[in-house]
């Protein structure tokens, strides 16, 4: 795996020197900071009007419960603003190199093409893990008003990282089929949309069954509700696993198709 | 043994197919350690697909390609190793500055951490970068994209440099620098370079591979070539007198194979290898009260081989 290092280096320098990581970043920062208020406004009206009914039943405050109002609701959301804004980060990252000839270059490197891929991705994922960690800021504010469930909390922030790095890796699988960012960009929301959607169905046997297991909606449920299943990590880890096998392959294929 | 082991690249009977395309056929050829080699021939003859193959961009079709000893397949991750390619139309990344292009390539090429920065102000220096380290690529003028090419390809001093057309597009001035930079590389590295400008190969090249159509035509230095080509020599004279007689007159001196007339007086005579006809020429002309305005030798130029070579193929 030569040239990991050197390849995430100068992702991130290219990510850093040109607008998609600011406006992506800007974007999902201000969508996840206006659900976020919207979510505590609501709360908090609803907290309002729950103190009398409490007074009167004390059992009843148990379900004001800011993981379940605020947070669930909150990671739910970020899922699909990530849906949208994933694509862009990963359809520059090998059809830009096959248009503009520098795959040239990177392929007569001594680099292999697992060191490529990785350096790749783990730079894409660097740059989304600056985006959550700067949603951390939503977490401490609340944090300053009410009590919070750190390990529910922990866990949502798990599935988001799991979710966006499945994104990602099939991101930079449809990256490396085409010389067109666009193309690209385009292969890659529709594909993560079907993924997602093919879990929503009522029938839960035989090939609707199969196809809500393979749903990326449906494994990550569990995680905004502060549940860590083994079932969704594992689906998860395979699925990028699996997308980064398919990249290396594709960029097997090109020295012999040519 | 001993002279296998100094043959830096070994080509044997290598194709490669587009599609259906066949882009080179059956190709041999080999290059000793040290030697500058040109590459040769018209646009479409396959000389970018044999250098790709040799940087191990493209695997052919069939045949084997041996850089080092290592096959340029199976052995690819060592090939690349030994290896700085500059290729054609030398694509760059636009959004780095010339530095972080540069330490990108040094890490990529597995350039030591503390010889990085040096071997980086070496390779800027060699190439005359030094101005402009802090801009960016994309702003960057032709002349300098090139150098920085040839830079990325020198870092960490690859035994065998492959350069692709390295002064196509160039202005004038910029094309002596750069072969003036390529003449420099020639002691320490083996360099093969393709270029279908011709004085420009006769120029860096101690040997020339022509290629046309896919296929290898003449293999051998500049000279040799130019040798082989006629079976004799070319004498040019410039006479004051009737055209039509001196030509007559001209044919008729024993040793000449043939007369060109052009325009304004000149004439163009192909003689017999090994005899120089001059003198006779000279007293010819004099003897019947032509004047004589010129009379001088010429060598056949790489020019007129590779014109010979590849309009023979045509045909």
């Amino acid at each position: 795996m030569t040239g990991i290092g050197a390849m995430l280096r100068k992702e991130l320098a290219i990510y850093f020197a040109t607008p998609i990581f600011y406006l992506t970043g800007f974007f999902f920062l201000m969508l996840g900071g206006f659900f976020f208020y919207t979510n505590v406004a609501r709360y908090n009206l609803v907290s309002l009007q729950a103190a009398q009914i409490i007074a009167q039943n004390p059992a009843a405050a148990s379900q004001l419960n800011a993981q379940t109002m605020v947070f669930q609701p909150l990671f739910e959301v970020m899922a699909i603003i990530l849906l949208f804004l994933m694509p862009l980060l990963t359809m520059r990252l090998l059809a830009e190199e096959k248009r503009s000839g520098t795959a040239e270059l990177l392929f007569t490197y001594p680099l292999t093409d697992w060191g490529v891929i990785l350096g790749k991705y783990l730079a894409a994922l660097l740059i989304y893990a600056i985006f959550l960690g700067l949603t951390l800021a939503y977490a401490l504010v609340f944090a300053g008003l009410a009590k919070l469930d750190w390990g529910a909390l922990a866990s949502g922030y798990v599935g988001l990282i799991l979710l966006g790095g499945a994104f990602l890796a099939l991101g930079l699988l449809t990256s490396s089929l085409t010389q067109n960012q666009i193309v690209a960009g385009v292969a890659a929301f529709g594909l993560l949309l079907l993924f997602w959607l093919i879990g929503w169905q009522q029938e839960s046997s035989g090939v609707a069954g199969l196809l809500t297991a393979l749903s990326l909606a449906e494994h990550y449920n569990n995680f905004p509700r502060g549940v860590v299943d083994t079932k969704d990590l594992v689906y998860y880890l395979s699925f990028i696993f699996f997308f980064l096998f398919l990249t290396k392959r594709q960029l097997e294929s090109r020295r012999w198709r040519a | 043994m001993e002279a296998i082991m100094e043959m830096m690249i070994e080509v044997q009977d290598l194709s490669k197919y587009y599609g259906t395309t066949l882009a080179i056929s059956g190709l041999n050829f080999q290059v000793a350690a040290g030697e500058i080699v040109g590459f040769l021939g018209p646009n479409g003859a396959g000389k970018t697909t044999t250098l790709k193959i040799l940087a191990g961009f493209l695997a052919p079709s069939a045949g084997t390609a041996r850089i080092g000893g290592y096959d340029c397949v199976s052995d690819s991750l060592k090939v690349r190793r030994t290896l700085g390619y500059l290729p054609e139309n030398v694509p760059l990344y636009p959004d780095l500055t010339v530095t972080q292009f540069l330490q990108f390539a040094a890490r990529a090429k597995g350039v030591a951490g503390r010889q990085e920065q040096q071997e980086i102000d070496r390779a800027m220096e060699d190439c005359g970068l030094t101005e402009v380290r802090p801009k960016l690529v994309a702003s960057l003028s032709k002349g300098y994209r090139q150098r920085l090419g040839l830079a990325q390809a020198l870092l960490g001093r690859p035994p065998l440099l492959i350069l692709d057309e390295p002064t196509i597009g160039l202005d004038p001035s910029q094309i002596v620098e750069i072969r003036q930079l390529i003449k420099e590389f020639a002691g320490d590295h083996t360099v093969i370079l393709s270029s279908h400008i011709l004085p420009e190969v006769s120029q860096l090249c101690r040997r020339v591979i022509i290629i046309n159509r896919g296929r290898i035509v003449a293999s051998d230095t500049a000279e040799n070539l130019a040798r082989q080509l006629g079976n004799g020599s070319r004498i040019a004279l410039t006479v004051q007198g009737p055209k039509k007689e001196v030509a007559a007159a001209l044919k008729a001196v024993p040793g000449v194979k043939e007369v060109a007339g052009q325009e304004n007086g000149r004439y163009l005579v192909e003689t017999v290898r090994d005899r120089d006809l001059r003198p006779e020429l000279a007293r010819l002309v004099v003897e019947r009260h032509w004047r004589l305005l010129e009379l001088k030798a010429q060598e056949f130029t790489l020019e007129d081989v590779f014109l010979n070579l590849v309009t023979e193929e045509e045909v």
